[in-house]
């Protein structure tokens, strides 16, 4: 069984929701990113979704993409963030680790030697946004083949049969994107959510973390109780760009913000 | 290549390069545009209107004018160029936006985006949004707006909004990848009219199908004019929307040689250039995979061109294939070649052409004295040269 796949079971047998952090690899500077990951898991985050920085992130919003600006700005790449997964990974073998990026860094590399890679740096899933199922079967056949979970997303407008395609085509969780929008949108409806998720459900076991536009703790806690998990990023990235010239400041609000997070959806225990 | 071309298939792959490569927000819509256009291609209502507004609105058939003197001054083959310039709008983009825009009213859609680089496809495109009604937003790079002002002002007197995109290089690629960005927040109302051959597919068929008249028209006119077809065939490529509407219906003609002329820039040599199917590498970027301008981590280069609209690090993937398949040539000239392409046309037939179709003229002048005289080459001609006025006169040194 996978990494994920264990977290999310034995998060299901506790009755807890996932709190799954993004940020992106090197920002705002290279050494800043292994520390918040291990800060992060000590604030109680499930899984780590790891940004892979690209020159033209196509699905993101302007706070996203100025963290990858800044990230690429320190040479920031695919290899390196590897690189950051594989020292994470030398004190912390349990926290599950996706990355989540765009394709054309992994086309570089190869899609076998991604897969390899990927493989040796402890990585545990990987969400390719500009890689749809249809075109996506070489990669993720290599990541499966290697224990590493090919994670799609699912839409407010996707269809029946989107959703059953993922289901075959996916495994570790889905990501729903719960607004039609760039990440950090801020026109999240709940209630539209909560039908959305009710879909989603009745085709797919997988595991639905829910993302893009969560903001503070009380979103989070709403949405995280209508899926399995809560994926909170642009919150999080803007901690890091209001605190450019004090990195350690911004450490602690991102701390500060999860924690808050962490008691909200942990206040739903049942 | 005798055989019948039917690229792309179903999936929109032309080989290994073009299909659907895009966020899933984007699924729906863009399944939604290719129902959309394979019902209207084969509708005789939708083919007649397109028909009628390319002749009473646009001004077509565009001539093929036979370039007489220039042809006898270089001495080689005689050159025929295809008027695209004389359109209305000044190039071959509105070809392209009147049938979107079609399609577009006939989907219920009621806002059109669009990106640009030089301008002629935003102008292309407010143009059509203000004869239909349509709100319309153009999305073009910071850099382009400062050194395209007369396109902007132009598209601001249509009644479109022009938003200058700060983000990464500022040119092209950035305005493509805020329109994904408006076009995935406003999926239920918006039609996306993206002005070349790239983008997920169906895109890269649909502008080709759109443009295709360039070819079609040049062959039945170069027929009539000296009983024959050409034996070569000269467009510059950036997107490659106007390369690939002369070439595509020459391409089961093999005795028709193809050259796709791509942007050098400061030279190939230099790093400084736009010209991915000469010195770049297959990759994925806006929705599809091709040719691109790329460093060995996958993160896209900045690009270099005198002329916006070749400024882009990516190309459809057809041209691409065209490329791999051998069926096509592709060329590349420098920023100081495009010029003495765009003075040459200018002085010796009294066209002035757009710096991007100077780079087909400059080609045009390598080429053609290595042929015969009785050979003959067609040249697109896909932009008239007053947007770049401002340009020109700048490296001149003379204020406006």
């Amino acid at each position: 069984m996978s990494r994920l796949a264990a977290k999310f079971e034995e998060l299901a047998k506790t009755g807890r929701k996932a709190l799954i952090p993004f940020i992106t690899a090197g920002d705002p500077r290279p050494d800043f990113t292994v520390p918040m990951m291990h800060a992060m898991v000590n604030a109680g985050v499930d899984v780590i979704e790891l940004g892979v920085p690209f020159s033209d992130p196509m699905a993101d919003g302007p706070v996203i993409q100025r963290a990858s600006e800044r990230a690429l700005a320190h040479k920031m790449s695919l290899r390196r963030t590897l690189e950051i997964a594989t020292e994470f990974r030398k004190t912390d073998q349990e926290t599950p680790v996706v990355l989540m990026g765009y394709l054309n860094p992994i086309e570089a590399m190869g899609y076998e030697d991604f897969a390899n890679a990927a493989q040796r740096a402890g990585i545990d899933g990987v969400l390719t946004v500009d890689l749809p199922p249809e075109e996506g079967l070489e990669c993720s056949t290599l990541l499966k083949a290697r224990d590493i979970d090919p994670i799609f997303l699912l839409a407010p407008n996707s269809s029946d049969e989107r959703v059953k395609k993922m289901d075959a085509a996916g495994s570790g969780y889905i990501y729903y994107v719960s607004l039609k929008g760039v990440t950090g949108a801020g026109h999240l409806n709940t209630t539209d959510v909560e039908t959305k998720l009710q879909q989603i459900r009745a085709n797919t076991r997988l595991p639905v973390a829910i993302g893009f536009g969560v903001k503070d703790a009380q979103t989070a806690k709403t949405v995280a109780n209508i899926g399995d998990g809560v994926v909170i990023g642009s919150a999080l990235i803007s901690k890091i760009e209001a605190n450019l010239d004090d990195p350690e400041q911004a450490k602690n609000e991102i701390i500060e913000l999860l924690t808050s997070i962490r008691q909200a959806l942990d206040s739903y225990r049942a | 290549m005798t055989e019948k071309y039917n690229m792309p298939d179903e999936r929109g792959h032309f080989g290994p390069y073009g299909g659907i490569f895009v966020a899933e927000t984007l699924i729906p819509p863009i399944q939604e545009l290719n129902a959309a256009y394979h019902q209207y291609l084969n509708d005789p209502e939708f083919i007649a209107e397109l028909d009628a507004d390319l002749k009473y609105y646009v001004g077509r058939p565009s001539p093929l004018y036979y370039a007489e003197r220039w042809s006898r001054e270089l001495g080689g083959a005689q050159i025929y160029l295809k008027r695209e310039d004389l359109n209305h709008t000044g190039s071959h983009k509105i070809n392209n936006t009147v049938g979107q825009a079609l399609l577009a009213k006939r989907m219920g859609k009621t806002r059109i985006i669009a990106e640009t680089g030089a301008g002629q496809h935003g102008v292309a495109t407010a143009t059509v949004a203000a004869r239909l009604g349509l709100e319309c937003v153009v999305y073009m790079g910071a850099v382009d707006v400062a050194r395209q002002s007369l396109n902007v002002y132009r598209m601001k007197l249509l009644g479109a909004k022009v938003v200058a995109v700060e983000s990464g290089s500022k040119t092209l690629k950035d305005a493509l990848n805020e329109a994904l960005r408006d076009w995935v927040t406003n999926v239920d109302n918006t039609f996306y009219i993206i002005g070349t051959v790239a983008g997920p597919h169906p895109y890269p068929a649909m502008v080709r199908d759109f443009q295709a008249i360039i070819g079609r028209e040049s062959k039945q006119q170069c027929q009539e004019a000296t009983g024959r077809l050409p034996d070569a065939l000269v467009a510059c490529v950036g997107g490659g929307s106007n390369a690939i509407g002369l070439f595509y219906p020459f391409i089961e003609d093999e005795s028709v040689k193809m050259y796709g002329v791509e942007a050098a820039g400061d030279g190939i040599a230099t790093g400084r250039h736009s010209a991915p199917l000469c010195a770049g590498r297959p990759g994925v970027l806006h929705g599809n995979r091709t040719y691109l301008m790329a460093d060995d981590d996958g993160e896209i280069i900045e690009t270099h061109s005198i002329s916006a609209g070749l400024d882009y690090p990516g190309v459809g993937p057809e041209h691409a294939w065209l490329k791999d398949t051998g069926r096509a040539t592709y060329v590349n000239i420098t920023d100081t070649e495009a010029l003495e392409g765009f003075y040459a046309l200018t002085r010796m037939e009294g066209i002035i052409p757009a710096l991007e179709s100077s780079h087909a003229m400059a080609y045009t002048m390598k080429l053609a004295p290595t042929m015969s005289k009785d050979e003959i080459i067609i040249v697109n001609l896909s932009g008239r040269g007053d947007k770049d006025m401002q340009t020109m006169a700048k490296r001149e040194g003379i204020e406006l």
